[in-house]
């Protein structure tokens, strides 16, 4: 018997390998900037009830859940009896894929000699979807771009030239778009053959016992490490500053013997605004949240998911219903972590952090001709860049300065930004002072000013929360310093939304800094001196 | 006579390997961490004696050593300060702004090789197309010069945004420096590594000013001593990226030494390729504590512009410090004979990247080390005998191996130790296979038609298994195995690759400035090479390229004549077909843009001798025989153990068997079977891929 446990063990190794290759392959085609620098993809492997057996870990947890429940929806939609070999689908669907029109998930049924076992799936995020482009200014999902409900790519070998024509005509750049879900579906025909190529080798039939066994072992470990959450019911609000309107997130999560419950009823209704977050996506940041804490070395699969469940009344802003628009709805679904870690923090306190920045300081400049200049010799360029403040200090550990967290953005090169748009950024360091105070300090937050280069001026597009709301400390810790957006003139410049900086001027961000852990009075003296020699107290 | 030294200074090992007239003698000898020269030149004593060539008739000693890279990882270097432009005193330490482990909320990030109080600011700023938009403030320069001349610095890095477009602003510092300070070394990004992206360029430029005077120090003491001896040749340094270079440059630039060790194992196997003519091998080398793979197609290890060093978190991408430097590229993980093995929470074996190193050893050593290695699931499974092993004479325990397996693994999955190391193997087999693969897709390759060229103490027992899982039908297991890459560096041409960012778009493409870029880089290339030789020299030119919007570039082998105004649609066409072959399908209807340029100048590799390949005339057969699992079949048959010194070309050796040396140990599965060639070299050649 043993055997067979080593030799599943194997095999399981290899579908996470061929899961992770397929990620790679899409990090190194795609096109936007956020697959790339961000990880904005998934990949996955399930059995043939749609149960996904393996999963790439990528740079964001939004894919977590998101990407597994797809599959139910695809066996759905397509109908059982229409799945043929040879078929590729594909859906961009924000409430049946992950949560926004950007992801586009594309899955690939896998036959063994005639027999349906099992599908691949991936997702990546597109640099464009038509509608109004990326951003938070569309009042319905309408207005967000084209939508492609679950359908055939390509049908029994057959491309479908139709969507690839709808896709052409309704989407920017629209060669790169079709490129990319080119791209995927590639992805899944390398991981197709490669799970082929598994079977020969291991001389197995099908993925049946193998999905038993993944899931039975899983299973076990995550009721496991569950058990470290005392059963009970547990509740957190957290205040953050929204899009105009601040925002209450509520959550009551019931831990039972087998899983946890989180509910989000007391949260504030959806916004007009595109941060609304579809249910799926807030799901994924809880249950990376608990995953984290709990279980951080168990893969994500279908019983590591199961656990996991969550409910809210529709209509609140981490329940957005069609047709609310939701296009930027990592911006509010990020803090679900923190909401959901802050939770349990008193009954985990030896693993919980204080509260961080959460949200990403990430920003789209649109660079035009300023007064004087024409389009031919100053023509329009999008320059988009993530940055990020201080996490929240750990029970025995800082924070990390200027690092993203639940995200898993890297930041872009200051050089290669500058090579290829008109802007020139003048500082880009850590912001002094701004870690919360704790026996653990927060990270720091991060000082960026920027501004045209000659002839140019900028709209530039802010989403920035965390402006009238710090991340809170934890057990004594002081909160972090909040941020603060301003032009160098002095002119006010706001946190939300479109405007303007004129030719000559330099934009300041202050990104916020996180909170601080435990009582600053038991600080130790080390590290305070050495906060003191290296001035990240300002 | 012609006598040629190569000298391999590892973490445990010094290899010293004597080439005479086309023979090879080497010599193992501990590595001497605070004096290495003292344990080389045991080692050279030791092979000189044994040869009978004295040191006056060297005529080359080549040496590449892990110094560089040990005192970055030990972060034991000069008392550095770094100078970078104002508003970005912070690169360093705030890094990508990621995390390396997704769900770790504990993580550590490595810190920043010097320290914030060490790093300072003046007032200059180049724009992206080198534009002064702030000059240099010679005031302000002089102030921060004021702070390191009482700080007392030993090395000074500086690197300032933008330049590795025009590098004035740097030199102009460095010149006041010098100036005030002349006894402080003076590392510029722009010298050292003139390469967009400012955290690694950065990183770079500090990492060569904290090892450089440590480095220097060593390299002439180094060279003093031999001479004193009686060497009248010169000394060469292998560099990462797989060529000789000068020691007076090695002396100014050591970050090009970092891996140099490494680069020597791919150099090993290039040369082995091109004896056996073949365009595809996978070179795997396998250690005490990693194993490292790389993919070497026409005859040529493939290359990278920049790598990581010094990873803090089990080898993981994105804990360590980056390098931009041209290096030989290789994906390096944590399975090697010590690697330990261990369960996880979801009762499965994982194994390594903790080793137990030489100190303790594995558990079969008895020297203090209790947990279950590699090297002790070998031993358990008779694959290594205990009285085979390495090159020290140690005894190996088998009980003691299979205590510590039952205890490591057993008991909490109710195995015995024979089991327990089947698992150990397997998963430690897996992990490689998958490494190897997941590397040939990051470089889009395909492993199939690929021959792997196994080498380090380790290799040769498991090489047989990843050429299984990996589908690949041919493997080489050379002679001199366990010093391949003191072999390597014999083999190395003098070479220099001179890389720099400059953008370009296809559609708007500058010829004369590309022409004019690629001449400088040709002249900085062929200037480090002619400081070791003046021999005859090629050179090979290449664009990194990608679509307009893409964040990866691929490389682009480009012609050998000037650009002219026509040349942009020629680019296109190849960047269009090398696209295809990385990604199976090139994008219509996108703008291309060129990101960096490349020159490598090298000296032909010595000529080779072509081997042709022997068939089997007589099979081996042998009267000592052990019962050794064998994991393809998943049965334990009865081995034949064969002398490898008593083979010669055309031999055969049906598996199941075993072939021993004293370096190392070759496993031959049940449907495998070696052919000695007239090299030395076994071919093994498997049957049907594993069932």
């Amino acid at each position: 018997m043993i055997k067979t446990d080593f030799a599943h063990q194997v095999m399981w190794n290899r579908l996470i390998s061929v899961v992770e290759e397929q990620a790679l392959t899409l990090i190194r085609t795609a096109f936007s900037t956020s697959v790339r620098e961000a990880g904005d993809l998934s990949a996955g492997v399930f059995d043939v009830q749609g149960r996904m057996i393996a999963q790439a870990v990528t740079g964001t947890p939004g894919h977590v859940n998101t990407m597994a429940a797809a599959i139910a929806h695809f066996i759905d939609d397509i109908g059982p009896h229409r799945i043929y070999d040879g078929d590729v689908y594909v859906t961009n669907d924000p409430w049946k894929g992950t949560g926004h029109l950007h992801d586009i998930t594309v899955v690939t049924p896998v036959f063994n000699d005639d027999r349906l076992i099992g599908y691949f799936a991936c997702t990546c995020h597109v640099v464009d979807i038509g509608g109004r482009g990326y951003g938070p200014d569309a009042h319905e999902v309408y207005e967000e771009g084209l939508f492609i409900p679950i359908m055939k790519f390509v049908d029994r070998g057959e491309l479908n030239t139709d969507l690839v024509n709808i896709v052409h005509h309704n989407v920017r750049e629209s060669n790169q778009v079709v490129g990319d879900i080119h791209g995927l579906a590639a992805c899944n025909e390398t991981g197709r053959r490669r799970l082929l190529d598994m079977l020969v080798e291991f001389e197995i039939d099908d993925l049946e016992d193998l999905a038993a066994f993944v899931f039975a072992r899983t299973r076990a470990a995550t009721l496991e490490r569950l058990a470290l959450l005392p059963p009970g019911t547990y509740t957190n609000t957290m205040e953050v500053d929204g899009y105009n309107d601040e925002i209450t997130l509520a959550v009551t999560l019931t831990v039972g013997r087998d899983g946890v419950h989180a509910d989000f009823t007391g949260t504030s209704p959806t916004s007009p605004f595109g941060v609304n977050v579809p249910l799926g996506y807030a799901q994924a940041y809880f249950t990376y949240a608990l995953l984290c804490a709990l279980a951080p070395e168990v893969p994500n699969n279908f019983a590591s998911l199961e656990p996991f469940t969550v409910s809210a009344p529709p209509g609140v802003i981490l329940n957005a219903v069609h047709p609310d628009p939701v296009s930027v709805r990592h911006v509010i679904g990020h803090f679900v972590t923190d909401l959901t870690l802050g939770a349990v923090a008193d009954v985990l306190r030896d693993r919980i952090p204080a509260e961080g920045s959460g949200a990403l300081w990430n920003f789209q400049v649109s660079a035009r001709a300023a007064a004087g200049h024409t389009v031919a010799d100053r023509p329009p360029v999008e320059v988009l860049m993530f940055n990020s403040g201080g996490t929240g200090a750990r029970p025995t550990l800082d924070g990390l300065s200027a690092t993203a967290f639940p995200s898993g953005v890297r930041t872009m090169s200051v050089e290669a930004t500058e090579q290829v748009g008109p802007i020139v950024i003048w500082r880009k360091e850590l912001r002094e002072g701004s870690g919360g105070e704790g026996e653990f300090r927060g990270g720091l937050g991060q000082v960026i000013e920027l501004g045209p280069t000659a002839g140019y001026q900028f709209e530039f597009s802010a989403m920035f929360d965390r402006v009238d709301h710090p991340a809170r400390g934890r057990h004594g810790g002081g909160n972090g310093v909040s941020g603060k957006v301003y032009l160098d003139d002095g002119t006010p410049f706001d946190a939300k939304g479109k405007q303007l900086v004129a030719e000559g001027r330099r934009l300041v961000l202050e990104l916020p800094g996180g909170g601080g852990f435990g009582d600053p009075a038991d600080r130790a003296p080390e590290a305070r001196a050495n906060d003191v020699d290296q001035g990240y107290l300002g | 006579m012609s006598a040629r030294l190569g000298v391999d200074v590892g973490g445990t090992f010094t290899d010293v390997v004597l080439e005479l007239d086309g023979t090879l003698t080497s010599v193992k000898v501990l590595t001497t961490q605070n004096a290495p020269e003292q344990g080389i030149l045991e080692g050279i004593d030791a092979v000189l004696a044994e040869t009978g060539v004295a040191m006056a008739a060297l005529e080359t000693i080549i040496h590449g050593t892990t110094l560089a890279t040990n005192a970055l990882i030990q972060r034991r270097g000069a008392k550095t300060a770094f100078v970078t432009t104002m508003g970005f005193r912070d690169v360093i330490e705030t890094r990508t702004e990621s995390r390396f482990e997704q769900y770790d909320l504990d993580l550590v990030l490595p810190p920043p090789l010097i320290e914030r109080r060490h790093r300072h600011t003046v007032t200059e700023r180049l724009s992206a197309t080198g534009e002064v938009l702030v000059p240099l403030d010679e005031d302000d320069a002089g102030r921060v010069i004021d702070t390191l001349e009482a700080e007392g610095y030993e090395a000074v890095a500086v690197g300032f945004l933008h330049s590795y477009v025009d590098g004035r602003h740097e030199r102009r510092f460095g010149e006041l420096v010098a100036e005030r300070l002349p006894d402080v070394v003076v590392s510029l990004s722009a010298d050292v590594s003139p390469q967009m992206r400012e955290f690694e360029r950065f990183n770079t430029v500090c990492a060569n000013a904290f090892v450089q005077p440590v480095m220097a120090s060593y390299l002439r003491r180094f060279a003093t001593e031999v001479s004193d001896r009686g060497a009248t040749c010169p000394v060469f340094l292998m560099h990462s990226g797989g060529g000789l270079m000068s020691l007076d440059d090695a002396a100014r630039f050591p970050v090009r030494l970092v891996e140099s060790g490494p680069a020597g194992g791919a150099i090993f196997a290039a040369d082995i390729a091109e004896r056996y003519g073949l365009d595809r091998v996978l070179s795997y080398d396998m250690g005490g504590t990693t194993a490292k793979i790389c993919l070497v197609e026409g005859h040529t290890p493939h290359t990278a512009k920049t790598f990581e060093v010094a990873r803090t978190h089990r080898f993981t991408k994105g804990s360590g410090m980056p390098i931009s430097i041209p290096v030989i590229e290789m994906i390096e993980i944590g399975a090697g004979g010590g690697s330990i093995a261990s369960v996880d929470v979801l009762g499965q074996i994982r194994v390594g990247p903790e080793s137990a190193g030489s100190e303790p050893g594995p558990a079969s050593y008895q020297l203090g080390g209790t947990q279950p290695t590699v090297t002790d699931a070998n031993l358990v499974l008779g694959r290594l005998s205990a009285d085979t092993f390495g090159a020290e004479s140690i005894d190996l325990s088998r009980d003691a191996a299979g205590t510590a397996i039952v205890d490591g693994v057993g008991v909490s999955l109710s195995v015995d130790a024979s089991d327990g190391a089947i698992g150990i193997v397997e998963v430690v087999d897996e992990n490689m296979a998958n490494a190897a693969r997941v590397h040939a897709v990051e470089n889009g390759k395909d492993l199939l038609g690929f021959t792997v060229v196994a080498f380090g103490g380790g290799a040769p027992l498991h090489a047989g298994r990843l050429c299984d899982k990996l589908g690949v039908d041919q493997l080489l297991v050379p002679p001199g195995a366990g010093v391949g890459s003191a072999i390597g560096f014999l083999r190395a041409p003098f070479a220099y690759e001179a890389v720099r960012s400059h953008y370009e778009r296809i559609d708007a493409f500058d010829h004369e400035a590309v022409n004019h870029l690629l001449s400088e880089l040709a002249a900085e290339a062929d200037g480090f090479v002619r400081g070791g030789t003046n021999d005859e020299r090629s050179v090979e030119r290449w664009v990194h390229m990608r679509y307009a919007g893409q964040g990866w570039e691929i490389p682009v082998r480009l012609g050998d004549g000037a650009f002219d105004a026509l040349s942009a649609q020629q680019l296109a066409v190849r960047f269009e077909k090398s696209y295809e072959e990385y990604f199976g399908r090139a994008i219509e209807g996108l703008a291309i843009e060129a990101v960096s340029w490349a020159v490598r100048v090298a000296t032909p590799r010595p000529s080779v001798e072509r081997v042709t390949v022997v068939d089997a005339c007589s099979d081996v057969v042998s009267d000592r025989t052990r019962f050794v699992h064998d994991s393809a079949s998943g049965a334990t048959v009865e081995a034949a153990v064969v002398e490898r010194h008593v083979l010669e070309a055309g031999h055969r050796v049906k598996g199941p068997a075993v072939i021993v040396e004293t370096q190392t140990t070759t496993w031959i599965g049940s449907r495998h079977e070696a052919i000695a060639q007239a090299d030395g070299c076994l071919l093994v050649r498997l049957g049907e891929p594993a069932r």
